[in-house]
């Protein structure tokens, strides 16, 4: 594992796939070695590999030192740290967006009032009828 | 009751974030929501419990604004930038720089308004001075949430 210079970008890339996705999910359980990883999927031990390097590389997991099994575990920090980010970001402004929905509303409602009343004062008038 | 329309976030390149979101509104009127301060007052308030005392918007190319949130501890936050572009109702560029901490510099906001039949789509995309910027706001305050992240991540990963 590369010890620092993992990227936002380069985490966002390893998750976009759903395979890895479900790698890192097992990983999450507790540590695995290649094959055990790759039992779930009808994928041949390269491919799995190869989902394997670019979670390597991104910082995501880890291979532990047993020589023969070499299992990966999940190294759970930079996935954290993005997620968390994006995470506050979106509260933040779903927040601020929700609040905007209501403003937008409540000028919605005034333009209307307004053109009502507009309407009204230009329609014509019922002619006053003496009521006998 | 109306459902809340969904806020999309994405990061297309190491530099900037993009978000994206619909409102059922004529795209002038969001424009005005945007720019009008005693509007933008209203809702550009973040975490519950802060409000905006100050709000000036100079809205002309080469114009200011700034804007001042407040807690209800007394603690204050300023936030402000110069206009760079202004198409009303569609687009608006502006720089940004938070006053007490260090962001790596400006970051750049690109706001542009698309109108489809019964509503707007607003995209707000942020360009940080560099990675290491882009890094700094993403460390700004996370090791706090960081716990709490955690819980998210299965969540994220049965995704």
């Amino acid at each position: 594992m590369k010890p620092t210079g993992y990227s936002l970008d380069t985490t966002f890339a390893a998750l976009a796939d759903p395979t890895r996705r479900a790698i890192l999910a097992r990983l999450a359980a507790g540590e695995a070695s290649v094959n055990e990883l790759a039992a779930p999927f009808e994928m041949s031990q390269p491919a799995i590999s190869k989902h394997l390097k670019v979670l390597e590389h991104a910082g995501l997991i880890a291979r532990s030192r047993e020589a023969q099994r070499r299992p990966r575990r999940l190294v759970p920090k930079p996935l954290a740290e993005a997620t968390e980010w994006i995470e506050r970001y979106r509260r933040l402004w779903e927040g601020n967006f929700k609040r905007l929905d209501a403003v937008l509303q409540e000028l919605k409602s005034k333009q209307k009032r307004t053109v009502d009343a507009l309407l009204e004062e230009v329609k014509p008038k019922p002619k006053k009828r003496s009521t006998r | 009751m109306k459902q809340t329309a969904a806020l999309k976030i994405t990061t297309p390149s190491e530099r900037e974030l993009v978000m994206t979101r619909d409102f059922a509104a004529p795209r002038g009127m969001l424009f005005d929501a945007l720019t009008k301060p005693d509007l933008v007052q209203r809702w550009l308030l973040g975490p519950p419990g802060w409000t905006m005392p100050v709000c000036e918007i100079d809205l002309r190319v080469g114009g200011k604004y700034r804007y001042v949130w407040r807690n209800a501890d007394g603690r204050e936050m300023g936030m402000g930038g110069t206009f760079k572009e202004i198409v009303r109702p569609s687009r608006l560029v502006a720089t940004e720089t938070y006053e007490d901490y260090w962001t790596g510099g400006e970051t750049l906001v690109t706001t542009e308004l698309v109108e489809t039949r019964d509503k707007t789509s607003l995209s707000t995309t942020v360009r940080y001075a560099s990675r290491e910027a882009r890094d700094a706001a993403m460390k700004m305050g996370a090791t706090k949430g960081l716990e709490a992240s955690y819980d998210r991540l299965d969540q994220l990963l049965t995704a």
